[in-house]
């Protein structure tokens, strides 16, 4: 469809004409301009809503709201044309097989053995001997072989070596969709663990002995300490209200030695409808600062970020300061529970705050224990009340963290951003279907390509320039602020607002100091270079006078060599002034000037999204449509002053 | 400032710090009490601390005499020749709230001056504020004009501030105060320029909160902050229901506004509100490091703070007397310096790397207006300071920190000069709380301060390598050439 504008959603002088297609796989809006041609490319998998607006004189809007929280704002001329585009959109927004999705078409040019390879860069069994499993008290269970006890777990499961199967079938048959206790994480200096299971099938007075066995053999594998938290992460009211079904919570006579707890974090529709109201916060178009606030508080969602983070702190403050294990369950036991327990293995181990041990976590705690990756997050059509933002709750959580830690985590907010994308994205075979066993059945290894491999072959784009494995805050548990924290809970618009260029400092820290470390590195090596040449130098000319005959032979020699560094290293400029090193100049979204452009084409580079896929056309294009330092860039809109044009009309 | 009962003397600071002490003896325990709050209230100037602090320092530099209007003219005539220096303040007899010398336009004489400043609001006219290189345009400050209910006009005051406008040119007033409030002003003998006489001016009004609503606001902003519930909800709406953050966003605002109007629209700009001596101060500056990367430096910006708040008359002992915990109503007590340092807090965060001082020296400063061994931040006005001596009797906090050891404490490790204009945000999104002040008493800031002490070392070592690299380099190439001269030889 030709001659569609885009809307700026800060100002709206600002349109860009262009031509709109619709492919099997993307939106692209193709400016005119002939000389930028910027391009705004959206994934169909990406979409949330898409909402046709009232019909006005210069066309008909069409409004497209983005899982990864960019809103496109599109009028086409012709009505007919918007309501072709709105029907198509709605039907490939809504794929209603997995063979549809991107993953199934996107081909990164690896050939099968480096696909394979990428598949194999996050293994559970390996991470498991890292926490030092199997031993004396845990030990690997194949009762779910073949998924036999419960389908949404996986085929490989810890559990106490005094658990017999018949010990776990039974317990099994007591909990919310056979999800019986199992290990998440091992504490291996005080033998504490977590387990996770889903809530018992206890109503209003049933017991299970298994079930009562099971827990027992639980707190017995940790024989440090005698007792077990048993940490229910909902509202109490919610767990007696189950009790009315048949389910509920473990009743502490029961069972010996647990003390039990409840944690009230809201169920799935709650956290839904709290980030819907915050995106309409942040999609008000120049909101005064009341306005902000005031919707943000209404939303409801720190709130219930801050009650996350108070259940993960809870739970790694027993078992680290306490040495007492900890079992873990909300109803299902894969959406809070997976929440919480990933929460308090990051604040344990120090391995997760890494960029690989973090990949590990997420493989472990949510996509092998089940969690419903394409329930919550849409990917094939169904029922939106499934729907619901949890893991995104997650990694705001480790934001949070890496706010009030700068140095404790390998990774950077690129990171969490760019795995928050991928969730939706469907690029990856990674977060496909609702469990272990689905993906088995659709051979997602062999069809697709994994995103941890995706991310590691990129990581230095995603590095966090203050970690360093030596210092105090990469060591053992994180202590994070208990009281009074109200305050350290902070809204997060490098991700709501991700779109919104303008609303984030226009100097990146992160990027600065990433820069600086790589010069760093390049100086090392020509200091190294150049120390060599210099002995060689000197050796030189203690022997210039006896051997003159070969002297210039190795001088040239040694010309030549040195000419080959200076290529590989580019080291004869940037010592000097840094103007050399294009990322170090910290521009801004000002002016046409080389320091600006300089750094969007880093940033552009940077951007894995775009970088991996100039070729394959899937990225999301988001900085260079959207950076406001994209040239015609007014401080009206720098500095978000629509409300002022009304006092300040054009001139 | 400090609440006494059974041993327990609690002293509430003006840096927001809350100490308690627990004192045997109730008897003591009064006595301390009582003393303190003796020594806490002094009533003249004479008996405070800079009269009697003898420094501990070296001193290489007076900075009385660091930031000389004298200076900046010299500045200013090597790029126009435009406007003249007046001394027409000298005794302080024209304005009492100005300084002895100002910057006028070069057409009006000091007779001209006169009749202007009968024409403002505490005889405050127009002045030089800023001069933008880029394109010549300036900006100038004043008070209100004297118009009342009948429309007075004064022909001088036209005619100087047509001064500054280029032949065809238009320029923009920028008011501080709503419409509203400037129109209720000419009852009480105030006003705003009427179109009719300032036909080449566009007026612009931009509301500005002032005094008692900005000290009310910093008082529940420090009580949200030291509230000790755990409910996520009441701190927002606390933090919400202070305004603090709404009086930010509408300081920056009027300060981007004033800054486009000269840079985008090549337009000269007066300031003014009332008085001319808050709001329009907070605007002026703001601007100025929004536009010039000098005041970006921590020379440049310390001359700003002499220039446009200290020669320019803002009553510091007037405005920060008590800070947030006081409990008598000063009338005239408003934070309205802590909410510009705030302001230049907030463009810091969102340009990181284009300022030559980091957090701390604002810190500083706050601390240092409030209460400070320095004489530097007593007194209203240059004529009060004139009048205490204070040159003469008390050390200047630029002599302090213009010292190497402290100017190391302030430097920020990132910047890399930028010449450019820069263009905060003012998105309720962008602009957030200062924790470095508010949260300061509240907050571990172990790991924080181990990022930044990082942050230093990554650069530090990057600045070692280079010399190192550049020494080698030299030594190389010097052998290099002696090894071509043996060979030619």
């Amino acid at each position: 469809v030709e001659n569609v504008r885009l809307l700026d959603r800060l100002s709206s002088r600002k349109a860009a004409l262009g031509t709109l297609y619709l492919t099997a796989t993307h939106v692209i809006f193709v400016e005119n301009g002939s000389e930028t041609r910027k391009e705004t490319w959206v994934l169909h998998s990406q979409i949330s809503s898409i909402e046709k607006q009232a019909t006005t004189a210069s066309g008909c809007p069409l409004l497209i709201r983005c899982k990864n929280f960019q809103v496109i704002q599109l009028v086409i001329p012709q009505e007919r044309d918007c309501h072709d585009v709105y029907i198509s959109l709605i039907r490939l927004a809504r794929p209603v097989k997995y063979e549809e999705l991107y993953c199934f078409s996107f081909n990164p040019k690896l050939d099968k053995e480096e696909r394979e390879q990428g598949w194999k860069l996050v293994d559970l069994n390996e991470e498991y001997n890292r926490m030092g499993i199997p031993n004396n008290y845990w030990q690997i269970s194949n009762v779910n072989r073949d998924y036999g006890v419960c389908d949404s777990y996986p085929t490989e499961l810890y559990v106490p070596k005094s658990a017999t199967a018949h010990i776990i079938v039974g317990s099994s048959k007591f909990r919310s969709r056979r999800r019986f206790p199992a290990l998440s994480y091992y504490c291996k200096d005080n033998n504490a663990s977590i387990c996770r299971s889903s809530q018992p099938l206890s109503g209003f007075s049933a017991r299970c002995l298994e079930d009562e066995q099971m827990l027992q053999a639980i707190r017995k594998a940790n024989p440090g300490s005698d007792f077990l938290y048993v940490v229910d992460t909902r509202p109490k009211l919610n767990a007696m209200a189950n009790r009315a079904a048949g389910k509920g919570y473990e009743n502490e006579d029961n069972y010996s030695n647990i003390k039990f707890q409840f944690i009230g974090i809201e169920n799935i529709h709650v956290m839904r409808n709290s980030l819907q109201k915050m995106l309409e916060v942040c999609e008000l178009k120049s909101p005064s600062m009341s306005d902000f606030l005031w919707g943000l508080e209404n939303s409801g969602w720190l709130k219930h970020i801050k009650a996350i983070m108070d259940a993960g702190i809870f739970i790694a403050k027993a078992v680290a300061e306490e040495g007492v294990s900890v079992l873990v369950h909300c109803s299902d036991g894969w959406d809070r529970t997976a929440q919480v327990c990933s929460v308090a293995s990051l604040i344990l181990d120090p391995y997760y705050r890494t960029m690989k041990g973090f990949m590990v976590l997420i493989e472990k705690d949510w996509v092998s224990f089940g969690h419903k990756f394409n329930h919550r997050y849409g990917n094939l059509d169904g029922d939106p009340k499934e729907i619901s933002p949890v893991i995104d709750q997650f990694i705001e959580c480790v934001w949070q963290l890496m706010e009030q830690f700068p140095c404790a985590f390998e990774f950077n907010e690129r990171f969490l951003i760019h795995i928050q994308h991928h969730v939706y994205s469907c690029q990856f075979g990674n977060f496909l279907c609702n469990s272990q066993k689905e993906r088995r059945e659709l051979k997602i290894q062999e069809r697709t390509y994994s995103l941890w491999d995706h991310l590691w072959k990129n990581r230095a784009d995603y590095l966090n320039p203050l970690y360093r494995s030596d210092h105090s805050q990469t060591q053992g548990t994180l202590r994070p602020q208990m009281a009074p924290c109200n305050f350290l809970y902070k809204f997060w618009s490098g991700m709501y607002n991700r779109f919104e260029k303008g609303l984030h400092p226009r100097q990146s820290v992160t990027d600065y100091l990433m820069a600086v470390k790589e010069e760093t590195q390049q100086l090392e090596e020509e200091l190294e270079v150049l120390g060599e040449r210099l002995v060689n130098l000197q050796k030189l000319q203690l022997n210039d006078n006896k051997v003159k005959s070969t002297q210039q032979d190795r001088s040239k020699q040694l010309g030549l060599s040195s000419s080959n560094n200076s290529l590989a290293n580019t080291p004869q400029e940037y010592s000097n002034d840094l103007k050399s090193f294009p990322s170090r100049s910290p521009s801004q979204g000002d002016e046409e000037d080389s320091a600006l452009i300089l750094t969007q084409d880093n940033l552009k580079s940077s951007d894995p999204d775009l970088s991996a896929n100039s070729d394959q056309e899937s990225g999301v294009e988001d900085l260079s449509c959207r950076s406001p330092s994209g040239g015609g860039c007014l401080p009206s809109e720098d500095s978000g002053k629509d409300s002022d044009e009304a006092v300040f009309p054009a001139v | 400032r400090f609440v006494g009962s059974l041993g327990t003397v609690i002293i509430k600071c003006k840096d927001l710090r809350i100490i308690q002490l627990d004192i045997p003896g109730m008897e003591e325990c009064l006595n301390i009490a009582s003393s303190i709050e003796a020594l806490s209230t002094l009533d003249s100037v004479t008996l405070m601390y800079p009269f009697f602090y003898r420094p501990m320092f070296e001193i290489i530099e007076d900075g009385w005499r660091s930031f000389l209007p004298d200076q900046e003219f010299e500045l200013l005539s090597s790029v126009t020749d435009e406007w003249r220096l007046s001394c027409i303040n000298k005794e302080f007899s024209v304005c009492p709230s100005y300084p002895p010398v100002v910057i006028v336009p070069k057409s009006i004489d000091d007779e001209a001056l006169r009749k202007v400043a009968m024409f403002r609001h505490g005889s405050r006219f127009p002045v030089l504020s800023y001069y933008h290189k880029k394109n010549g345009m300036v900006m100038m400050r004043s008070s209100q004009p004297l118009t009342g209910t009948n429309g007075r006009r004064c022909k001088e005051d036209e005619k100087l501030i047509n001064a500054t406008l280029r032949p065809g040119k238009r320029g923009y007033i920028i008011d501080t105060r709503s419409l509203n409030v400037a129109q209720q002003a000419r009852a009480k003998g105030g006003g705003f320029e009427q179109e009719a006489h300032y036909p080449q001016w566009r007026r612009i009004h931009k509301c500005i909160e002032r005094f008692n609503i900005l000290q009310e606001s910093l008082i529940k902003l420090v009580e949200a902050c030291n509230d000790q519930s755990h409910n996520m909800d009441r701190w927002l709406s606390k933090l919400e229901a202070s305004n603090w953050l709404t009086h930010i966003k509408e300081i920056l605002t009027a300060a981007c506004l004033a800054a486009q109007c000269i840079d985008r629209e090549g337009a000269s700009v007066l300031v003014h509100g009332t008085e001319g001596t808050d709001s329009t101060l907070q605007v002026t500056s703001l601007a100025q490091i929004i536009l010039d990367p000098r005041c970006r430096t921590i020379r440049g910006f310390e001359s700003l703070v002499v220039r446009e708040w200290l020669q320019a008359g803002h009553p510091f002992q007037q405005r920060c007397a008590q800070s947030a915990y006081s409990n008598s109503k000063q009338k005239w007590e408003a934070p309205v310096f802590l909410l510009f340092l705030d302001c230049v807090w907030q463009i810091l965060r969102q340009f990181p790397c284009s300022f030559e001082f980091n957090e701390q020296f604002l810190i500083m400063l706050f601390e240092h207006a409030y209460a400070s061994q320095f004489g530097t931040f007593l007194g209203n006005n240059e004529n009060e300071r004139f009048k205490l001596k204070l040159p003469q009797k008390t050390m200047s906090l630029w002599s302090w920190v213009n010292t190497s050891e402290e100017l190391s404490k302030f430097q920020n490790p990132l910047f890399e000069a930028n010449s450019l204009v820069i263009w905060p945000s003012v998105a309720p999104q962008s602009l957030q709380l200062w924790e470095g002040v508010f949260l300061r008493w509240n907050r571990p800031s172990k790991f924080l301060d181990e990022a930044h002490e990082e942050m230093i070392s990554i650069i530090k070592y990057n600045k070692e390598l280079q010399a190192k690299v550049n020494a080698l380099r030299r030594q190389l190439a010097e052998m290099e050439t002696d090894d071509r001269m043996q060979e030619n030889l």
